[in-house]
C-alpha cells in the first residue's frame, strides 16, 4: 500500500533517487580509494534549467555547458574540495565525499538549512537518502561562512560500511 | 508555543514593540504592526469564525486577504479580512457569529 | 483626472521587473498594490533560485526582492501600497481605492497587469475545518508572519509549490506528516522531492485525502489510495494524527481584472485556465493592456520576472520611449532567458503551452 518502506526507492515514487537510478547516470561518480582528499558528488539526475554549480566552482571542474539543462559533470582529478558547489546549488543536490578519510571511516561534508546546528566533536545520526539512521558519525567541523549564503556545511565522518548510502544527518530537535 | 523565534534562514526573530488586543474580551499580547490572524494562530486560537446556517467554524485559508474565510468583527465592523489587517493597541477582536452584528434592525 | 504614462498594477516580481524596465526606459510609472507591502509572493521565497547567473540563480527569493525593491527606489517609481485596482474602463482609465477610503480614476495610455494568481481549492468532507489552508497560507505564515500554523503537517500535492513548502515548514521547526499525491507519479522537481524524503517525510503517490476529522479544528486525515480510475479502493484507508492540512494543488491566474476590461481570453489548461491572450511582447487582445506574470499563465518567479521585463519594455517602446534597435536588444536578451528557462524536461511543457496560447484566435 504505502511505498515508502521499499529498501529500493524511486525518485519519482518515493521522493528519492534509488542507487540504481544514480547508477544509471552517467554524471553521478562516486569517488573510490584512488582518491586522497574529499570532491564534490552530485546528485542532480533531471535536466533542468540550472547551472550555479558551474559557475561557483573556482577552478572549472564542473560542466553545464551553453545548454542549462544539461546535468553538471565533475571532474574529481581537478576538483580541489573547497565546497563552493556544496553550498551554490539551488537544489542542495551536492556533497563532498572521500571514502578512505581514516581507518574505517569515510568522509561527507553536506549542506543543511536546519536549526539546532550541531558542534565539532559532536556524535551525530547519519541518515540515508530515505531518512533512515544507517549508523553514528562524528562532526568535525560546521562551516557557516557568508559566501554560502546561509547553508550550513557540515564536515563528518562515519563508517565506511555506509559510504555511499548515508548523504545527511538526522535534524536535531528544537528546544 | 507557536512563534518561529529561530529560523535557519531568516534569523533570530526580532525584537519588536508589544500591543495588547482583546479577543472575546481576553486581553492577548501581540508583536505591533502583525496580522490579527498571525497573532491569533500564535496564541492557538482554534476558529475565527461560525457559519450562518451550520454554525461551522472557519479560519484561514488563503492567508493573502483573498478568500476571506479569516473574518471577524474588529472594533465593532464585522467581515474583516484577519489575514491582511494589522493589530492596534486595543483593538477589540470578536469571533464572528454568521454575518455578524451591523447594528441594523434586520440584522440576522 | 490624473495622468500616468504607465500603471503597474500588482508589485510582486512581474510588476516590479515591468516598472523598473519601463523606468529605465524613462517612461513614467506608477505602481499599485492592494497589499501594505510589496513584493507579492517573492519575499515568502527563502529558498535559492534556480537557472542561471542571468536569472539570479543561487540567489534567495527574498534578496531577489530586496534587489528590486532597491532598484525600484533608485528609479524613483512613485509605488501606491494599500491601493486596490478595482476595475478598468475605456481601455485606458484605471478606477482605484486607497487606503479603503478614496476613490480616484487614473488615465493610463499602458496599463501593465501584474496580478499573479490563486490557490486552488480541493474539496473533501473536513476541507472547511481551520487547520485545512493553501500551501501558500502556510508559507505565508512561516516566512512573513514567524508563525507556525500547526505541528503536524499533511501536505496535498507533490509539485513543486507543495515540495518547496514541505521543505520550508521543516525549516520553521514543524513536522510533515506525509505528503500525498493522486498521480502515480510526483509533480516537483527530484531536488526538492530529495531533500524532503531525506528529511524522513513519506511519500504516497497514487494517494488522496479522503476526509478531514475534527471538531473546531483539524484533528486527523483520511488518506485512501487510488486506482488507475482514481477511484478510491475501499480497504486502504489509514489515518494520520496531524493539525493542519496543506493543500498545494495548482493556481489559478487572477484575471478579474483583464476579463472586466475585455481582454479575450484562451485555454490553457496546462498553465492554469483562462488566461488573457497575448503576444510575444506580453500585449493582450487590447493593444493598450499588457500583462507578465502568473496572470498571464502559471509558471515560477523567473519566469514572471522576465515576462514582467518584455511588457514593460514592450509597453514603453509603443510609447515612443525606445529606439528601435535598443528595443530590439532588450527584446532579443529577455526572449532569450524566456527560453532558458522554459527548456528541460519541466520547462519544454510550459514553453509549448505559451506559444500555444499565442497561436491561439485572439477571440
Amino acid at each position: 500500500m504505502d511505498n515508502h518502506n521499499e529498501t529500493e526507492g524511486r525518485l519519482k515514487t518515493t521522493g528519492a533517487a534509488s542507487l540504481a537510478e544514480l547508477h544509471a547516470t552517467k554524471e553521478y561518480i562516486l569517488p573510490d580509494e584512488h582518491m586522497k582528499h574529499p570532491v564534490a558528488v552530485i546528485e542532480c539526475i533531471e535536466a533542468i534549467p540550472c547551472n550555479p554549480c558551474e559557475t561557483a566552482c573556482p577552478v572549472h571542474a564542473i560542466t553545464v555547458g551553453s545548454e542549462i539543462t544539461n546535468l553538471p559533470v565533475i571532474d574529481i582529478e581537478t576538483c580541489t574540495g573547497c565546497g563552493l558547489c556544496v553550498a551554490a546549488c539551488p537544489g542542495l543536490a551536492i556533497y563532498l565525499k572521500q571514502k578512505e578519510y581514516a581507518k574505517g571511516l569515510s568522509f561527507i561534508a553536506f549542506p543543511f538549512e536546519y536549526v539546532p546546528l550541531p558542534e565539532a566533536g559532536q556524535v551525530i545520526d547519519m541518515v540515508d537518502r530515505h531518512g533512515r539512521v544507517v549508523c553514528k558519525g562524528t562532526v568535525i567541523k560546521v562551516a557557516t561562512i557568508k559566501k554560502f549564503n546561509r547553508t550550513a556545511i557540515i564536515h563528518a565522518t562515519y563508517p565506511v560500511e555506509q559510504y555511499e548510502q548515508v548523504v545527511n544527518m538526522q535534524r536535531l530537535a528544537r528546544d | 508555543m507557536q512563534r518561529i523565534l529561530e529560523h535557519p534562514i531568516l534569523g533570530p526573530l526580532p525584537e519588536e514593540e508589544k500591543v495588547t488586543i482583546y479577543v472575546d474580551g481576553e486581553p492577548v499580547e501581540a508583536r505591533k504592526g502583525e496580522m490579527i490572524a498571525a497573532t491569533l494562530m500564535a496564541t492557538g486560537k482554534p476558529y475565527f469564525r461560525k457559519t450562518v446556517k451550520r454554525h461551522e467554524p472557519r479560519s484561514i485559508f488563503c492567508g493573502i486577504g483573498r478568500c476571506t474565510d479569516c473574518v471577524m468583527t474588529v472594533n465593532g465592523i464585522p467581515n474583516v479580512r484577519t489575514c491582511v489587517t494589522a493589530v492596534e493597541d486595543g483593538m477589540v477582536i470578536e469571533t464572528q457569529m454568521g454575518f455578524g452584528d451591523w447594528g441594523g434592525n434586520d440584522s440576522k | 483626472m490624473m495622468e500616468r504614462d504607465i500603471v503597474v498594477i500588482g508589485s510582486g516580481p512581474a510588476g516590479l521587473c515591468a516598472a523598473i524596465e519601463a523606468a529605465e526606459a524613462g517612461a513614467k510609472v506608477l505602481l499599485v498594490d492592494e497589499n501594505a507591502k510589496p513584493g507579492g509572493q517573492l519575499f515568502k521565497q527563502i529558498h535559492k533560485f534556480f537557472g542561471s547567473r542571468e536569472h539570479s540563480a543561487g540567489v534567495r527569493g527574498i534578496d531577489i526582492g530586496t534587489l528590486l525593491l532597491k532598484k525600484a527606489e533608485d528609479l524613483n517609481i512613485e509605488v501606491w501600497l494599500n491601493t486596490e485596482a478595482c476595475g478598468i474602463f475605456d481601455q485606458d482609465k484605471v478606477w482605484v481605492v486607497r487606503d479603503k477610503s478614496k476613490s480616484m480614476t487614473i488615465h493610463a495610455k499602458r496599463i501593465i497587469l501584474a496580478t499573479g494568481a490563486n490557490e486552488n481549492v480541493v474539496n473533501f468532507p473536513g476541507w472547511t475545518l481551520p487547520g485545512v489552508m493553501g500551501a501558500g497560507a502556510a508559507q505565508t505564515m512561516i516566512n512573513i508572519h514567524r508563525v507556525l500554523p500547526g505541528k503536524k503537517i499533511l501536505m496535498i500535492g507533490s509539485g513543486n509549490v507543495g515540495v518547496i513548502v514541505s521543505y520550508q515548514l521543516l525549516q520553521a521547526g514543524a513536522e510533515v506528516k506525509a505528503v500525498v499525491e493522486a498521480a502515480p507519479q510526483l509533480g516537483g522537481y527530484g531536488v526538492h522531492t530529495a531533500k524532503v524524503r531525506r528529511a524522513g517525510v513519506p511519500f504516497y503517490t497514487g494517494h488522496t485525502v479522503l476526509e478531514a476529522r475534527g471538531t473546531d479544528h483539524v484533528e486527523s486525515a483520511v488518506i485512501v489510495q487510488l486506482d488507475a480510475s482514481w477511484k478510491p479502493i475501499a480497504g486502504t484507508e489509514f489515518e494520520l494524527d496531524v493539525d493542519t492540512i496543506c493543500i498545494a494543488a495548482g493556481l489559478t491566474p487572477a484575471v478579474e481584472l483583464a476579463f472586466g476590461a475585455g481582454c479575450r481570453s484562451v485555454n490553457s489548461p496546462v498553465l492554469g485556465g483562462l488566461v488573457p491572450w497575448h503576444d510575444q511582447r506580453m500585449c493582450t487582445s487590447i493593444p493598450s493592456i499588457y500583462i507578465a506574470g502568473d496572470v498571464s499563465g502559471v509558471e515560477e518567479a523567473s519566469t514572471a520576472m522576465e515576462e514582467g521585463r518584455m511588457a514593460g519594455l514592450s509597453a514603453a517602446d509603443s510609447l515612443g520611449y525606445l529606439e528601435e534597435s535598443r528595443y530590439k536588444a532588450r527584446f532579443e536578451a529577455i526572449n532569450h532567458n524566456l527560453l532558458a528557462l522554459r527548456s528541460g524536461m519541466f520547462g519544454q511543457k510550459r514553453r509549448d503551452a505559451k506559444e500555444a496560447i499565442m497561436a491561439a484566435s485572439k477571440g
